[in-house]
C-alpha cells in the first residue's frame, strides 16, 4: 500500500517540481529580448545624454547584453547555466568587435579606391603626372613591389626552408638551439632596424646605390624568420613513422626528406610562405630607405630607385590633395588585392599538394 | 635469398638507460621466428638493432654484433642504408606515404633508391601486390592514393611495399596488433607463404599468433620495471608452448605471469 502512494506523488504530472535532470530553459529566442533591450538602452541613452560618438553606444550595447543576458539566465535557468551564457554572450561579442573593423577597413578602402581605379591606373606611371592633378597611375609602384617582393622571396625560401629542415632533421644541442633562439629573435626585427642595417652595409659600407635589390634584401631579412618558424612548425606534424618507413626501405636519409617529408607538408610550408609574403610586401621602411622612391617606370631592380606600392600609398598622403588621396586609396586596393590574389594561390596550391584521403 | 641472421652479446641503449642486455641468438634463414614477452621488455628495440633502425632514435646507441652470415651489420665502414635495404621492416601501425598512391607506395622503395628500370617498375608492383595478397582487391584503382584502404589492406600495402626492395630479412613488429581478426588471419596466411623466401621475424603480443605461425619463438623478459629486457629462452615453437624449459616462460604463456 505505502509503495504506490510514494509511486503516485513521484509521477511527473502531479509533480510540483521538475525531475534532476529536466530543468526551466530559455525559450530559443531568449537571448534577443535582452538584446533589443541592450540596443534600446545603450543607443537611446546614448543620444539622450549626447553622446556623439556611435561606437561608444555599440559598446555601452554590448557590455548591457553580456550583463543583462547574464541576469535573465541566472533568473530563469540556474548559475552555472548563467556562466555558460556569460561565456557564450563575451564570444559573440569579442567575436563582433573583431569583425567590424575589419569589415569597415575593407568596405572603406574598395569604396573609395574604386573611384579612380582602372585600367589606365593600373598602366602608367606618375611620370609627367602634376602631384597636384587627377591622372597618372601605379604601374611602376607594382612593378616595384613584384619585383622586390620576387627577390627577396627568392632569397629568403630557400635559405629559411634549409634552415628549418636543419632544425628538425639534422639539429641537436647546442648550434640548433642557438639558431632557434637567434630565429626568434630576428621574428622580432622592426622593418627600420632591417632597413638600417643594409643601409649601412650595402650603401654606406660597400658604396653601392639605391636599387630594389637592396629594399629586397632589407626584406628577405624580415621574411626569413617567418619561413623559418612556420616550416619549422609544418615539419614536426610529419609522423615520424613516415620517416621510418623510408629508411626501413633503404632510403638515405636526404632522399627520405625530400621525397616523403617535404612532400606530405609542402601544403603548410607553401601556406606560411605566403603569410610571409603577404607580411613583406606591406612593408614601407625599408623601401623608404633603400630604394628611394621613384615616379618613373625602372623595370631593373639592380639598378637606380624604384617605387613600391606601400611606398606610393605614403608618397600619395603626402602630397596633401584630392587627387592623390584618391590614387593613394587606389593603391591600397590594389596592395590588398595582391595579398589576397596570392593568399588564394597558395591555398589553393595547398589543397592541390595536400596529402590525399578518399578512396 | 634468404639469411641467418647470429646475434652476440647485444646490447641497447636510449641514452645511459640499458634498455636490453646481452642478447645472443641464433635466427634461422626460411624460417618464422616469434618475440613475445610482456611490454617494455625490448622486443621492438632488439628487432630494431637487426636492422639498424634503433640508432635513427635520439640517444639510440648498439654494443655487441649481429652477423648475416658472417658479416658484421655494425662492423666499421657497413651503411646503415644498406643494410636496411637488405633486411627489410614492417611496423606496428599501417604508414602507407599519404602523398603517393598504391603504385607508388609499392613502388616506393624501388624509385627513392633510384635503382630500377621503368618497364620493370609495374611488373615489381604486381608482383609484389601479389605476394602480399592484395592485388585482387586494388588492382583496379592502382592510382588512388593508399590511405584509402582500410587498416588490414594499409598493412598489407606496407608489406607489398617492404617486399618490393627483395630484401633477404623481413622484419614485423606487432603487424596485426592495429587489425581485426579477419584481416590478421590474411596476414599470417601471408607470413607463412613468405617464408618460402624470406627470413622472418616477427614480435607479437598474441601467444595464439606465435603458435600459429612461428617455427621458433623467444621469449623475452624484465626482472623489474627500469630494469633492461633480456632474452630467457629461444627454442622451437612446438617445445616452448609444450614445454618450457624455463619456469617464466611456462607462467608467461599460461597467462600466471607475475
Amino acid at each position: 500500500m505505502s509503495n504506490i502512494t510514494v509511486n503516485k506523488s513521484a509521477d511527473p504530472a502531479s509533480a510540483p517540481q521538475l525531475s534532476t535532470l529536466r530543468q526551466a530553459r530559455l525559450p530559443w529566442w531568449g537571448p534577443a529580448a535582452p538584446l533589443a533591450l541592450a540596443l534600446i538602452i545603450g543607443c537611446g541613452g546614448g543620444a539622450l545624454i549626447g553622446l556623439e560618438s556611435k561606437i561608444q553606444w555599440g559598446l555601452i550595447s554590448a557590455i548591457l547584453f553580456v550583463v543583462f543576458t547574464y541576469l535573465l539566465t541566472l533568473k530563469v535557468e540556474g548559475r552555472r547555466q548563467a556562466k555558460n551564457q556569460l561565456a557564450t554572450s563575451l564570444v559573440w561579442v569579442c567575436f563582433l568587435l573583431a569583425v567590424i573593423p575589419l569589415a569597415s577597413l575593407v568596405y572603406e578602402t574598395v569604396d573609395r579606391g574604386s573611384t579612380v581605379l582602372d585600367g589606365y591606373f593600373l598602366g602608367h606611371s606618375m611620370d609627367g603626372t602634376q602631384r597636384m592633378l587627377a591622372g597618372g597611375g601605379v604601374y611602376h609602384a607594382l612593378i616595384g613591389t613584384l619585383e622586390q617582393v620576387a627577390i627577396a622571396t627568392l632569397i629568403a625560401v630557400p635559405i629559411g626552408l634549409l634552415t628549418a629542415i636543419y632544425l628538425v632533421e639534422y639539429g641537436r644541442g647546442k648550434l640548433a638551439k642557438t639558431v632557434t633562439f637567434f630565429v626568434d629573435v630576428m621574428t622580432g626585427i622592426p622593418s627600420i632596424v632591417a632597413g638600417l642595417f643594409i643601409l649601412s652595409l650595402w650603401i654606406i659600407m660597400l658604396d653601392f646605390s639605391y636599387s630594389g635589390f637592396a629594399g629586397a634584401m632589407a626584406l628577405a631579412i624580415l621574411m626569413m624568420p617567418v619561413v623559418v618558424r612556420s616550416t619549422e612548425e609544418m615539419l614536426k606534424l610529419v609522423p615520424n613513422e613516415l620517416r621510418e618507413a623510408s629508411l626501413a626501405l633503404g632510403v638515405p636519409k636526404w632522399r627520405t626528406i625530400i621525397k616523403v617529408v617535404l612532400p606530405t607538408a609542402i601544403g603548410g610550408i607553401t601556406t606560411g610562405v605566403m603569410l610571409a609574403v603577404a607580411r613583406i610586401a606591406g612593408e614601407s621602411a625599408p623601401i623608404v630607405l633603400l630604394v628611394f622612391g621613384n615616379p618613373a617606370i625602372n623595370n631593373n631592380p639592380f639598378e637606380d630607385a624604384q617605387s613600391s606600392l606601400p611606398y606610393y600609398i605614403y608618397e600619395q598622403w603626402q602630397n596633401g590633395n584630392e587627387p592623390s588621396y584618391d590614387r593613394a586609396w587606389a593603391a591600397a586596393l590594389v596592395l590588398i588585392a595582391f595579398v589576397m590574389i596570392l593568399n588564394l594561390v597558395a591555398r589553393g596550391i595547398a589543397r592541390w599538394k595536400a596529402p590525399k584521403t578518399g578512396r | 635469398m634468404a639469411k641467418r641472421i647470429d646475434v652476440s652479446g647485444l646490447t641497447a641503449y636510449y641514452g645511459s638507460h640499458m634498455a636490453i642486455e646481452d642478447i645472443s641468438m641464433t635466427v634461422e634463414p626460411r624460417s618464422v621466428t616469434a618475440f613475445i614477452g610482456p611490454s617494455g621488455c625490448g622486443k621492438s628495440t632488439f628487432l630494431r638493432t637487426l636492422n639498424r633502425m634503433h640508432e635513427v632514435t635520439p640517444g639510440g646507441r648498439v654494443e655487441g654484433k649481429v652477423l648475416l652470415d658472417d658479416e658484421n651489420l655494425y662492423g666499421s665502414g657497413v651503411d646503415p642504408v644498406s643494410v636496411r635495404r637488405t633486411i627489410g621492416m614492417v611496423f606496428q601501425r599501417p604508414n602507407p606515404f599519404p602523398t603517393m598512391s598504391i603504385f607508388d607506395n609499392v613502388a616506393a622503395g624501388l624509385r627513392l633508391n633510384g635503382s630500377y628500370r621503368k618497364n620493370e617498375l609495374s611488373d615489381v608492383v604486381e608482383k609484389s601486390l601479389k605476394g602480399a595478397n592484395l592485388w585482387n582487391e586494388v588492382k583496379d584503382r592502382l592510382n588512388k592514393p593508399g590511405s584509402g584502404l582500410s587498416g588490414g589492406q594499409q598493412q598489407r600495402l606496407c608489406i607489398a611495399r617492404a617486399i618490393a626492395v627483395e630484401p633477404q630479412v623481413l622484419l614485423m613488429d606487432e603487424p596485426c596488433s592495429a587489425l581485426d581478426p579477419i584481416s590478421t588471419l590474411a596476414i599470417e596466411d601471408l607470413v607463412g607463404e613468405l617464408k618460402e623466401r624470406f627470413t622472418i621475424v616477427i614480435v607479437t603480443h598474441n601467444m595464439q599468433q606465435a603458435a600459429r605461425v612461428s617455427d621458433r619463438t623467444a621469449f623475452f623478459n624484465l626482472s623489474a620495471v627500469g630494469q633492461p629486457g633480456k632474452l630467457i629462452e629461444l627454442d622451437d615453437t612446438e617445445r616452448i608452448f609444450a614445454n618450457p624449459s624455463v619456469q617464466a616462460t611456462e607462467d608467461y604463456i599460461s597467462g600466471r605471469f607475475g
